[in-house]
């Protein structure tokens, strides 16, 4: 197991090569050091997966060094592996790898290339030093890390405002659930008197129902309370409903590391917290159903405005955000595998929908607006492929015990194991996560539709007409929003031809389609009905496993009824009769504009947190300190002093002399206490 | 070190540079200085490898009476002697960072940091009541000095109210002195570290040092001397404030208030608690309003101290510990921020943040540094700002969840004004043509910052150089406090919500 080492340790050390390097170092060699470094962790991380499949290995703890000893609270780096740890290892290297291969080729013409590479390569170690952890604290290190590495590469272009805006955005609401966290760790040492989590999941069973314990003046059943605290931490990091709000906005990194950390790889950190602390939570029904619920009401809210957005990475970033509302609705009816299993297919085959929407960015010069695509199959029909392996498991075509595409083993999985629950919450989850998945259908199809279907409509595009005369662009630079409101762009080329991208992004575009294709036939049957394969690293729900495959054949059907119907309604919608999606907007006129404004969230946190904490800032200060303690302290002492016709400054010139004089009276009369 | 008078040495060597500075030239005096803080560095790391770590709590102990029951008595514990490291480490980066920046009167300026440097260690290693007094007292008087003559233009009202402030303070604290060796019929601190007064006398006798500590913290609303003074003061007076003047205060709270006085500790915990919640509430919202770059950081101290103040009152170890981890910390973190401005100020002489922007694009390894300060500041686990706020914030979580909670937000502000402050500086477009010509970090700077950075990572990779030594002095103080610590509101109670309080679990990290 001392491989671990290697594979989360050399991300470390080229991310420090190449960010220290730098300039000195070159592009070149920086690239080459990283993407190394990664293939490197990714060939050793894949034989220890394997192992696992086998079933009933043991958990490894690789001990690095001594942390924190502070009274009975200890905590120590090291590193632990087990079947949970294994499939995020997998998960991680891979995706990193094939990311890091992808930005050769997306990065290309980028002048800050070494530090573009050290900042993946952080991110990857931060990643896996977060799954690997074998407390909560260091777990709590990964989390934060990943948050650094998030903020600098949603920054990365960092002369454009509303990059750096992005990035302190995301950064601040994940600092919102690490409140959360952070609470919840406190509370569960005093509880556990421990922050290991082997020791605390062992404990947490005997505590369910049993204790309570006092926050901010409430007395609170313990085991609810603290997974409800150290739930906010996971609904910050995987933008669940209320703390969503940064991830659309980090679309403004560049394309790689959408794919990488805001869909395949961080945000899925909460889904893997709760998971690993499994047990606690299964002590905690009252937590399970808030679970349960802010994950389907996040997979529903998130996919009915995907499917009102124009630019093609804000699609696939509330996409994302829907399926991991399905992930946590897994969670939290109990079936911990299907929502790893989840996780698991939705990283390759969300990481391909990114990385090709970002080979059509690429060919399409840095125009992100679907309504200025169209006909793209021709020109590009490498990325039109790829594409359409991550659509189609995405939206989980299958036939039923034959073959599906990764998303039809994990999708129904969920709505089945939701359905097999028996709660209501559970059922309510079912129905929501069926409608959600017909959304999913839609969404999908229309960002498919609009981009390769149909007639060329890039003439009007301002990217498109730079790159027509010639004008060299970079990201980098300021320039409009490509979300407009109203747009009608005019059918045409205006000359331009897309060219497909070079081979280093086509290769991961492949690989990853393998697995959007294969992952789920492959996969399904250890990550669903093999306890063995978890071997208790996480908590295993026989009797559910056994109901999902009791459910009644309609609603196995379920997933695939909703999925041929979203298709048809984005085929009528956007092949068959193109005026149709205007006139539905304009008909439902308020729900569009709901929709269209992302239910108006950010316009609401604006009004109800950041303006308020400004102008309280301001009356502190100026009212507060200035107004108010300056005036009657220090001042009006100068004042009263003035007033007592003795010049302001003759004191001021005098103060030293005056305390050195007062100092040495009070050492006199000190002296002279002790003497006499 | 046998009978080696150690700690004296550490306070000559300063006092004998201070006075060679005051008769020789400008560039006799920087390299005098220099020289005398690099000794007084290798000398303060001899005295941290030979401090016997589990060993007789005072260690290095000078005894030599002067007159009466007035001794001259010096030693130190694991806590004086991770400030008195702090202190000699912080020094000859002030004095680097002075070397071009101060350009009249050098000598009296070197003279005044070696003299300060003479009276911290004072502080840290006096072991006689009326001998701490004079150290604690008169390190004010050099850095009345710096910031009054070689301050900014408003220099005499910043000075003025520096003083102001702390006059208050020291003379109740002086009365409650002269009331303690009267009673006590002592003036060794160790001896009244364990002698119980009163518990009538306790509340008056806190209330008086308090008022002096509360202000060298500074707490809230007694604060407001200390934007003005680090906005007024030189890039280095301004380290040394930041870095290690503020810690006296927190180092009062262990050696005089908890010790001496745990009852009316416990008693007046609430008067402690209340003002850590104002201040880290208030004044981060604060700093996030500022355009003055050395405000801002200003105003990001108090609401650090804050945390500081809870983590002392928390009556268990994690809060206790953590506190003395902050302290280090911030007069790291904070004197690194300090100096970030410093280096951009001796290049366009303002403070004003909306000068600034893309500095990252002409200064790369400055925004680096920049980015790491930053980033200790606002506790990213790594650096040592997460293992000080995590340790103080989980004591004080086991003491009162809404003083942890209102922590737990600060910690929020604190990464909203801090970036919003690294947007502003280090990236963006570059808006002014002079800021864009700035050029990198010259090497002294690069040493300044470089070896700050190590220390911030040491302290956040591997904290158990600096917990090792204090671990031991920790317990007793918690040993000494924790049977007067007030009930806690978060404690485990067995059984179902709503029934009586039944016996407290045996498991409970609740006291």
């Amino acid at each position: 197991m001392s491989s671990i080492l290697i594979i989360v340790f050399a991300p470390l050390l080229a991310a420090i090569v190449a960010g220290l390097g730098n300039r000195a170092l070159g592009s070149f060699a920086a690239k080459l050091v990283t993407t190394g470094a990664l293939f490197l962790s990714c060939a050793l991380s894949w034989p220890i997966f394997l192992g696992y499949l086998g079933g009933d290995v043991p958990a490894a703890v690789v001990p690095v060094l001594n942390w924190v000893q502070s009274g009975d609270m200890t905590f120590d780096w090291a590193l632990r592996v087990d079947a949970l740890t294994a499939v995020m290892l997998v998960v991680i290297t891979t995706v990193s790898a094939l990311v890091h291969l992808y930005s050769w080729g997306y990065m290309d013409e980028d002048p800050d290339q070494p530090r573009f590479f050290a900042y993946l390569s952080l991110f990857t170690f931060a990643m896996l030093m977060l799954v690997t952890a074998d407390n909560l604290v260091q777990m709590f290190f990964g989390w934060e890390g990943v948050g650094l590495a998030s903020y600098l590469l949603i920054g990365f272009w960092f002369k454009k405002p509303s990059a750096n805006a992005a990035a302190i955005k995301a950064f601040v609401v994940n600092r919102v659930g690490d409140f959360g966290f952070m609470l919840g760790i406190f509370g569960t040492f005093l509880v556990f008197g421990t922050v290991s989590i082997p020791e605390i999941l062992a404990a947490a069973p005997a505590m369910e129902g049993a204790s309570t314990i006092g926050f901010l003046g409430m007395r609170l059943d313990t085991m609810t309370i603290l997974c409800l605290l150290l739930f906010i931490g996971a609904m910050g990091k995987s933008a669940q409903l209320g703390l969503h709000i940064w991830l659309p906005d980090a679309m403004e990194g560049p394309t790689p590391v959408s794919a990488l950390i805001h869909a395949a790889t961080m945000v899925t950190a909460g889904v893997f917290m709760v998971c690993r602390l499994s047990p606690m939570f299964e002590a905690a029904p009252d937590a399970l159903t808030f679970v349960t619920f802010i994950g389907a009401a996040t997979c529903l809210f998130a996919a009915t405005i995907g499917t009102t957005q124009w630019d093609i990475k804000r699609v696939i970033a509330y996409s994302t955000c829907s399926q991991l509302g399905y992930m946590f609705f897994a969670a939290g009816v109990g079936a911990y595998g299907a929502a790893m299993f989840h996780l698991f297919t939705h990283a390759f085959f969300k990481a391909l929908l990114f990385l090709g929407a970002g080979s059509v960015i690429h060919a399409m010069h840095h125009e992100q607006d679907m309504r200025y695509y169209g006909a793209l199959r021709k020109q590009i029909p490498l990325t039109f492929w790829a594409m359409m392996a991550g659509t189609l498991a995405i939206t989980g075509v299958g036939v039923l015990g034959v073959f599906g595409f990764a998303g039809f083993y994990s999708k129904d999985a969920i709505l089945e194991a939701a359905f097999a629950s028996g709660t209501e919450m559970g059922r309510t989850a079912f129905w929501v996560g069926a409608f959600a998945a017909l959304l999913t259908s839609f969404y999908s199809w229309r960002l498919m539709f609009l981009t390769f279907w149909g007639k060329p409509r890039w003439a009007d595009s301002e990217h498109i007409q730079h790159a027509v005369h010639g004008e060299h662009e970079t990201p980098d630079e300021e320039h409009g929003d490509s979300t407009h409101a109203n747009v009608h762009p005019h059918e045409g080329t205006a000359g331009y031809h897309p060219h497909e991208s070079p081979w280093t992004m086509l290769v991961p575009l492949g690989l990853l389609s393998i697995g959007a294709v294969f992952a789920g036939f492959v996969f399904h049957h250890a990550f669903i009905d093999e306890a063995a394969f978890w071997n208790g690293s996480i908590a295993y729900n026989e009797g559910l496993i056994h109901a999902m495959h009791e459910v009644p054949l309609w609603v196995k059907l379920t997933a695939t009824i909703v999925m041929l119907i979203g298709l048809a309604i984005a085929w009528l919608a956007y092949i068959r009769d193109t005026s149709i999606p205007e006139k539905t907007a304009t008909q439902l006129g308020p729900v569009y504009r709901f929709l269209y404004n992302k239910w108006y969230f950010d316009e609401l946190y604006r009004l109800v947190f950041i303006v308020p904490a400004l102008w309280l800032g301001r009356v502190f200060w100026k009212g507060g300190d200035e107004g108010i303690i300056d005036r009657f302290g220090p001042n009006g002492a100068a004042w009263v002093v003035e007033k007592g016709a003795v010049a302001a400054k003759r004191v001021q010139s005098g103060l030293l002399t005056s305390y050195a004089l007062i100092m040495l009276l009070g050492l006199v009369a000190a002296v002279t206490w002790v003497l006499f | 070190m046998g009978g080696f008078p150690i700690l004296s040495l550490m306070l000559l060597v300063p006092m004998l540079g201070a006075l060679a500075c005051l008769f020789s030239g400008a560039k006799a005096a920087r390299t005098i200085a220099l020289a005398a803080t690099l000794i007084d560095l290798a000398l303060g790391l001899l005295l941290w490898a030979n401090y016997d770590v589990g060993g007789a709590q005072w260690q290095f102990v000078e005894r030599a009476p002067l007159f009466s029951q007035f001794q001259w008595a010096l030693g130190i514990d694991g806590i004086a002697l991770m400030l008195i490291v702090l202190s000699v480490f912080l020094m000859p980066i002030c004095i680097l960072a002075s070397w071009d920046a101060i350009e009249t009167r050098v000598g009296e300026y070197m003279a005044a940091f070696l003299f300060m440097e003479t009276l911290i260690i004072g502080v840290f290693s006096a072991q006689d009541l009326f001998l701490f007094y004079i150290f604690f007292e008169a390190g004010l008087i050099p850095m009345y000095l710096i910031i009054g003559i070689w301050g900014g233009a408003n220099r005499i009202y910043a000075s003025y109210k520096f003083f102001l402030y702390t006059l208050l303070g020291s003379v109740l604290m002086l009365i409650a002195m002269l009331w303690m060796a009267n009673h006590a019929g002592t003036t060794d601190i160790p001896t009244l570290m364990a002698y119980d007064f009163p518990a009538g006398a306790q509340t008056w006798l806190w209330l008086a040092f308090f008022a002096s500590f509360a202000v060298k913290m500074p707490m809230w609303p007694v604060h407001t001397w200390l934007p003005d003074a680090h906005v007024q003061a030189p890039t280095a007076g301004s380290v040394i404030l930041a870095g290690v003047l503020l810690k006296m205060g927190g180092y009062g709270f262990i050696r005089f208030s908890l010790p001496m006085f745990p009852e009316a500790s416990a008693q007046l915990v609430w008067l402690i608690w209340g003002l850590s919640i104002a201040a880290v509430v208030i004044t981060s919202l604060i700093a996030l309003v500022q355009h003055d770059m050395k405000k801002l950081i200003a105003y990001s101290s108090v609401a650090h101290m804050a945390i500081v103040t809870m983590g002392l009152f928390a009556f268990n170890v994690q809060g206790l510990e953590g506190a003395m981890i902050v302290m280090l910390s911030h007069g790291l973190v904070s004197g690194a921020l300090f100096l970030c401005v410093g280096v951009i100020y001796d290049r366009l002489h303002t403070r004003e943040i909306a000068r600034y922007g893309g500095l990252a694009i002409n200064m790369p390894k400055y925004a680096l540094f920049f980015l790491l300060f930053t980033m200790a500041s606002i506790g990213l686990p790594g650096t040592s700002g997460f293992v000080g706020e995590f340790l103080s914030l989980a004591g004080i979580y086991q003491a009162n969840t809404w003083v942890a909670a209102a922590g737990t937000l600060g910690i929020i502000l604190g990464a909203a004004y801090m970036l919003y402050l690294y947007w502003r500086v280090a990236f963006g477009v570059q808006r002014n043509a002079d800021a864009a010509a700035m050029p990198d970090l010259n090497t002294r700077e690069w040493l300044m910052l470089g070896s700050i950075a190590a220390a911030v990572l040491w302290m956040g990779v591997y904290p158990e150089s600096f917990l090792a030594p204090i671990r031991k002095d920790i317990a007793a103080l918690d040993a000494r406090v924790s049977s007067a610590a007030p009930e806690s509101d978060s404690r485990l109670v067995i059984g179902q919500a709503q029934a009586a309080p039944a016996e407290d679990a045996a498991h409970g990290g609740a006291h």
